[in-house]
C-alpha cells in the first residue's frame, strides 16, 4: 500500500497537468473527459491514473530511444566491430520488475472499481428501475415502478440511482451515455445485463448506440434528461394522463388507424413502435433530428423535423421499419396535419 | 504455368507477396473511401449500407488477405534459408496453402460484384450476421471465403512447425535459431491452436445461415454471446499471429544495422513464448461490456495487463541492442527504429484498455480504433516494410532504392501519426466506431479532417513504395550475397537470389548468428556439414491449384444452394447441391491422384550445381 502511495505521489503533478489538458476536450454533455456523474467520474479517475502511468513509460522509452539514436550513430571511418554484448541479467530483471510493479499499481484500483460499480441495484427500493429495450434503431425505456413507457428521451430525477436492466428486441446494441457512465451491451433474453448510474446535475446528456447494429447504427442516438424530483413526479403523472388526440376528428381517425396500430399515445395504441406521448417536447425527432431548444444551438424547429421525418423516414434513418406514411395512403396535407399535431403534443412538467 | 505448378518456397513467397500486396491495395482503397466519407459531418459520399460493407471488408481484407499473406511471404522466403534448409518440410502442401488462401480471398472479394459484400463488421457478431438481419449473400461470402482462406493459413502454419522442428542445419539448436525463425515457430503454434476455433465458428455460422441451424439463435435455444467467445478465442491470438513476426523482423534488422548481437536473446525467446501463452488467456477483454460479470472482468483485466511485462522486456532489449552499437539508418532500419516508439504507443493504450471499468468508456469508440491501428499498422505494417526493404535483395537479387525508401518511411510515418493519434481523442470525446457519419458541432469535425488528411498521406507513402519496386525491378540483378555487409544469419551466406536448392552443402552452425561468427573468424563462407552431392528436389505439380479451384467451386455452390435463379437448369444445378458435389469431386479427385501416383521428385547432380545467375 505504501509503495502504491509513493508512486501515486510522484505522478500526482503529472495527473494535474493531464486532467487540465484532457478536460479541454469535448462537450460537457458528451465527452468522457467531462464526467457529469459519479460512475463516469470513477471511470475517468481510472483513466487518468492509467494515462499518467503510461505517459511515464512513454517518456522513459522515448528518452532512451532518442539518446541511443543520437549517441550511437555509425560515424564515417568507424570500422572496428562494437563489443558483442550478450545481455545483462540485472538489467533484464529490472525491466521485468518495473512493468510488473506498474501493472499492480493499476490493477488494484481497477479491481476495486470493477466490484464497486458492479453492484446490483435491481432490488433497491430507493433506486429508479428502468428497463431499456433496444430496437433497430430506437430505444425504449420502461419504468416498472410507475407503469410508464417512453422512447428516445430517458427522463430521470437528479441524484437518484437509476438501476438499468438492458435487453434487445432484435440484434445486439450497446447503451452508452459517455458523460454519465460507460457502455453496456443489450443482449437478448437469457443474458440480460444490469448496471446503474446517477446524474447529480440537471441537464440533457447525449447517448449513443455503440455496437454496430445495421444501416442506421450511426443514427441510433438518444438523450438522457435529468430533472428535479418534482418535475420527474409531474412527468410521470402527465405520462399516465389520458391520451390527447388531434382535434380534427377526421385526422384523429386517420391517426388512430394508421399510426396507433404500432405507436402509442397515453393509454391508447400499441407497443411495437416508439411511444409518442408528449413527443413534441422531446429533444429530437427520431433521435437524430435535433429540435431547437436549450443547449441545441444547431437544432431545427420541431415541426420542421417532424415533417422531414414523416415525409420520408427512410432518408433520415435508412433501414428502419416504419412504413412511409405516403404508402399508407395519407395525403401530404394529412401528413402535415399529423406532424403539426405531434409537434404540439408537449407535456408540461418542467 | 511455371508459377501455377511451382512448389519452391522462394517462388511461393513471391506469389504470397503479389497476392497479399494486391489485397492490401484493395483494403487500402477501402480505408481511403472510409476516410473520405468521415472527412466532414453528415457527409453522403457513400450510403450507410455501402459504408458498413466497406468497414467490414477493410478489416477482413487487411487482416486475413493483406498482412497475413505478406507475413507468410517473408516466412517462406526467409525461414528455410535462416535454418539452412533446402525447402520447407512439405513443398506440395506449401503450394496448396497458397492457392487455398488465394481462392478464399478471391471468393470473399467477389462479393463486391455479386450482390453485396459482408456488412456485419469484421467480427460479424450474431444476430446481426444471421440471415434474418443480413439478408444478402454478403456474410455467406465472409464465412465461406474465410473458411477457405483460413485453410491455407492453417496448412502453412503446420508446415512451418514441421520445417523448423525437423530441418534445421546441424548445430542449430533451438537456442541458436535466429529470432525471426523463433517468432515464425511460435506464430505457427498459435495458428495451430487458434485457427481451429474460427474454423468451427465459421462452420456453425454457415450452418445457421445456409442450413437453418440455431447455434446462435435465441428463439431456437442458441446464444449469440457464444459467437463472441468463439470469435475472440481465435481473434485475440490472431493479434499475436500478426505482431510476433513483426517482433521477429525487428529483432533481425536492429542487430544487423547496429552491428551488435541481439541483447538478451534468451529473454527474447522467453518473452515470445510467454506472449503466445498469455494471448490465449485474455480473449474476454474484448467482451467487458458484454456482461460477463464482475469476477470475469476482474480476472481478464489482470491477465491482460500482464502482457505488458513480456512486451516491455522486448522493447528494452531492442533499445539496449542499439546501445553501444554503430547504427546505420538504412530504409529498413528507419522502419525498424520507427516501429519501437510507435508500437510502445499501441502497447500502453492496450494496458489502458485492460482496465475494465475504463474500458466501458473506451470500448467500441475511436480510442480502440486508434489503439489497434497503432498495433497493427504502427507495429506490423512498419515491421513488414522494414522486413521487405531488408530481405528484398535476398528475394529478388536487387537492392531497393534507399532514397525512395526513406521518402516512403517519412510520408508513411507522418501520415500514420496524423491519422491515428487524433483518433484517441475522438474516442474520448464520445465518437463511437463504425458510424457512417456524425452530427456537426460535437467537436468531431476538425479531428476527423486531420485524420483523413493523414490517411491520404499514408496512401502516398504506399504508392512511393510501389514506384520503388517498379524502378528496382528494371535494374540488373546484381545484389551481393550480403548486401548490408553486416548480415548475421545464414541467409546472407548464400547468393542473392538463392539458387533453387538454396544451399549447395548444408552449413555447419557453430553458434548464434552463425554467418557473422564465421565472418569474425575470417571465413567468407559457411563451413559445410556434408560433402557436395546429388540434391533431391520435389517435382512441380498443378494439383494444389486444381484442389483449390475445386474447393472454390464447392464454396460458391453451397452459398447459392437456396437461391432461385429464375431458370430451371441453374436451379436444378445449385438447389440439389450438384455444384457442391462437382467442386468436391475435383478436389478429392486431385487428392486421389496425388495419393495413388508416386512422384519421387528429381535430383540436381553436382555438375549442374553451378549457382547459375549468381555473381559475387
Amino acid at each position: 500500500m505504501m509503495k502504491q502511495w509513493q508512486v501515486a505521489k510522484r505522478i500526482l503533478p503529472l495527473l494535474a497537468v493531464f486532467s487540465l489538458l484532457l478536460s479541454a476536450c469535448g462537450r460537457e454533455d458528451l465527452s468522457v473527459m467531462k464526467p457529469q456523474g459519479p460512475v463516469a467520474q470513477g471511470q475517468y479517475d481510472l483513466m487518468k491514473l492509467s494515462i499518467a502511468i503510461m505517459i511515464v513509460v512513454l517518456i522513459i522509452v522515448f528518452a532512451i530511444a532518442a539518446y541511443v539514436l543520437i549517441r550511437f550513430r555509425r560515424r564515417a571511418g568507424q570500422n572496428e566491430m562494437p563489443e558483442q554484448v550478450e545481455g545483462n541479467f540485472k538489467l533484464e530483471v529490472i525491466w521485468t520488475a518495473i512493468p510488473l510493479l506498474l501493472v499492480i499499481v493499476l490493477a488494484v484500483p481497477t479491481v476495486k472499481t470493477i466490484f464497486a460499480q458492479g453492484e446490483d441495484l435491481s432490488n433497491d427500493k430507493n433506486a429508479i428501475q428502468v428497463k431499456v429495450t433496444s430496437h433497430q434503431y430506437w430505444w425504449e425505456f420502461t419504468y416498472p415502478q410507475y407503469d410508464v413507457t417512453t422512447a428516445q428521451d430517458l427522463i430521470i430525477p437528479t441524484g437518484k440511482k437509476i438501476a438499468f436492466e438492458l435487453k434487445t428486441a432484435d440484434v445486439l446494441h450497446s447503451f452508452w451515455v459517455p458523460s454519465l457512465a460507460g457502455k453496456m451491451d443489450t443482449n437478448p433474453d437469457g443474458t440480460l445485463n444490469k448496471f446503474s448510474f446517477s446524474a447529480p446535475n440537471e441537464g440533457v446528456y447525449r447517448g449513443k448506440c455503440a455496437e454496430l447494429c445495421g444501416r442506421s447504427h450511426a443514427f441510433m442516438e438518444f438523450k438522457v434528461k435529468a430533472v428535479s424530483q418534482e418535475s420527474f413526479d409531474k412527468w410521470v403523472n402527465e405520462m399516465k394522463a389520458p391520451a390527447v388526440l388531434p382535434e380534427d376528428t377526421q385526422l384523429a381517425e386517420k391517426f388512430k388507424t394508421n399510426c396507433l396500430s404500432c405507436h402509442a399515445v397515453g393509454d391508447q395504441g400499441g407497443p411495437v413502435a416508439p411511444n409518442l406521448t408528449g413527443i413534441g417536447g422531446k429533444q429530437s425527432v427520431a433521435g437524430i433530428l435535433l429540435n431547437q431548444g436549450e443547449g441545441q444551438e444547431d437544432g431545427n424547429p420541431v415541426l420542421d423535423n417532424m415533417k422531414e421525418w414523416l415525409h420520408d423516414p427512410q432518408s433520415v434513418k435508412p433501414g428502419n421499419t416504419m412504413p412511409n406514411p405516403k404508402d399508407l395512403g395519407l395525403t401530404d396535407e394529412e401528413i402535415d396535419g399529423i406532424a403539426e399535431y405531434l409537434a404540439n403534443y408537449k407535456l408540461d412538467y418542467e | 504455368m511455371d508459377w501455377i505448378t511451382t512448389v519452391d518456397h522462394k517462388k511461393i513467397a513471391v506469389l504470397y507477396l503479389i497476392a497479399g500486396g494486391f489485397f492490401f491495395g484493395i483494403g487500402g482503397i477501402e480505408a481511403i473511401l472510409i476516410r473520405i466519407q468521415l472527412m466532414k459531418p453528415m457527409n453522403d459520399f457513400v450510403s450507410a449500407q455501402v459504408f458498413n460493407e466497406l468497414i467490414t471488408m477493410h478489416g477482413t481484407t487487411m487482416i486475413f488477405l493483406g498482412v497475413m499473406p505478406i507475413i507468410f511471404a517473408l516466412m517462406n522466403a526467409v525461414v528455410p534459408l535462416q535454418i539452412g534448409a533446402r525447402d520447407v518440410a512439405f513443398p506440395f502442401v506449401n503450394a496448396l496453402g497458397f492457392w487455398t488462401f488465394l481462392f478464399g480471398g478471391l471468393l470473399l472479394n467477389l462479393s463486391w460484384l455479386m450482390g453485396g459484400a459482408p456488412d456485419a463488421g469484421w467480427t460479424s457478431y450474431t444476430p446481426l450476421s444471421g440471415s434474418e438481419y443480413s439478408g444478402t449473400h454478403g456474410v455467406d461470402f465472409y464465412t465461406i471465403g474465410l473458411q477457405i482462406a483460413g485453410l491455407g493459413t492453417l496448412i502453412g502454419g503446420i508446415n512451418f512447425l514441421a520445417t523448423i522442428i525437423t530441418m534445421r542445419a546441424p548445430g542449430m539448436s533451438y537456442m541458436r535459431m535466429p529470432m525471426f525463425t523463433w517468432t515464425t515457430f511460435i506464430t505457427s503454434a498459435i495458428i495451430l491452436f487458434a485457427f481451429p476455433a474460427i474454423t468451427v465458428g465459421l462452420v456453425l455460422l454457415t450452418f445457421d445461415r445456409i442450413l437453418g441451424a440455431n447455434f446462435f439463435d435465441v428463439a431456437g435455444g442458441g446464444n449469440p454471446v457464444l459467437w463472441q467467445h468463439i470469435f475472440w478465442i481465435f481473434g485475440h491470438p490472431e493479434v499475436y499471429i500478426l505482431i510476433l513476426p513483426a517482433f521477429g523482423i525487428i529483432s533481425e534488422v536492429i542487430p544487423t544495422f547496429a552491428r551488435k548481437r541481439l541483447f538478451g536473446y534468451s529473454s527474447m525467446v522467453f518473452a515470445t513464448i510467454l506472449i503466445a501463452f498469455l494471448g490465449f488467456m485474455v480473449w474476454a477483454h474484448h467482451m467487458f461490456t458484454t456482461g460477463l460479470g464482475t469476477v470475469a472482468n476482474a480476472l481478464f483485466s489482470i491477465s491482460t495487463m500482464l502482457i505488458a511485462v513480456p512486451t516491455g522486456i522486448k522493447i528494452f532489449n531492442w533499445l539496449f541492442t542499439m546501445w553501444g552499437g554503430q547504427i546505420r539508418f538504412t530504409a529498413a532500419n528507419l522502419f525498424a527504429v520507427g516501429f519501437v516508439p510507435t508500437f510502445v504507443m499501441g502497447g500502453v493504450t492496450g494496458v489502458m484498455l485492460a482496465s475494465a471499468p475504463a474500458d466501458f468508456q473506451f470500448h467500441d469508440t475511436y480510442f480502440v480504433v486508434a489503439h489497434f491501428h497503432y498495433v497493427i499498422v504502427g507495429g506490423l505494417v512498419l515491421g513488414l516494410f522494414s522486413g521487405l526493404h531488408y530481405w528484398w535483395p535476398k528475394m529478388f537479387g536487387r537492392v531497393l532504392s534507399e532514397t525512395l525508401g526513406k521518402w516512403t518511411f517519412w510520408t508513411f510515418m507522418i501520415g500514420f501519426q496524423l491519422t491515428f493519434f487524433v483518433q484517441h481523442f475522438l474516442g474520448l470525446m464520445g465518437m463511437q466506431r463504425r458510424i457512417v457519419t456524425y452530427l456537426p458541432n460535437q467537436d468531431f469535425d476538425l479531428l476527423n479532417l486531420v485524420s483523413s488528411v493523414g490517411a491520404f498521406l499514408m496512401g502516398v507513402g504506399v504508392i512511393m513504395f510501389l514506384v520503388n519496386i517498379v524502378i528496382t525491378t528494371r535494374k540488373p540483378v546484381d545484389a551481393p550475397n550480403d548486401p548490408w555487409e553486416d548480415g548475421r544469419t545464414l541467409e546472407w551466406s548464400i547468393p542473392s537470389p538463392p539458387p533453387e536448392y538454396n544451399f549447395k552443402q548444408t552449413p555447419l552452425v557453430r553458434g548464434i548468428d552463425a554467418y557473422w561468427k564465421e565472418k569474425m573468424a575470417g571465413h567468407t563462407e559457411m563451413t559445410p556439414a556434408e560433402p557436395v552431392g546429388s540434391i533431391h528436389m520435389p517435382s512441380a505439380t498443378p494439383l494444389p491449384f486444381v484442389m483449390s479451384v475445386g474447393i472454390f467451386i464447392a464454396g460458391l455452390g453451397l452459398m447459392f444452394s437456396k437461391d432461385d435463379f429464375g431458370n430451371a437448369f441453374m436451379n436444378g444445378l445449385f438447389n440439389n447441391y450438384i455444384v457442391v458435389i462437382i467442386g468436391l469431386l475435383i478436389t478429392f479427385g486431385a487428392m486421389a491422384l496425388r495419393s495413388l501416383y508416386d512422384d519421387h521428385g528429381w535430383h540436381i547432380e553436382p555438375e549442374d550445381q553451378d549457382e547459375k545467375g549468381v555473381r559475387t
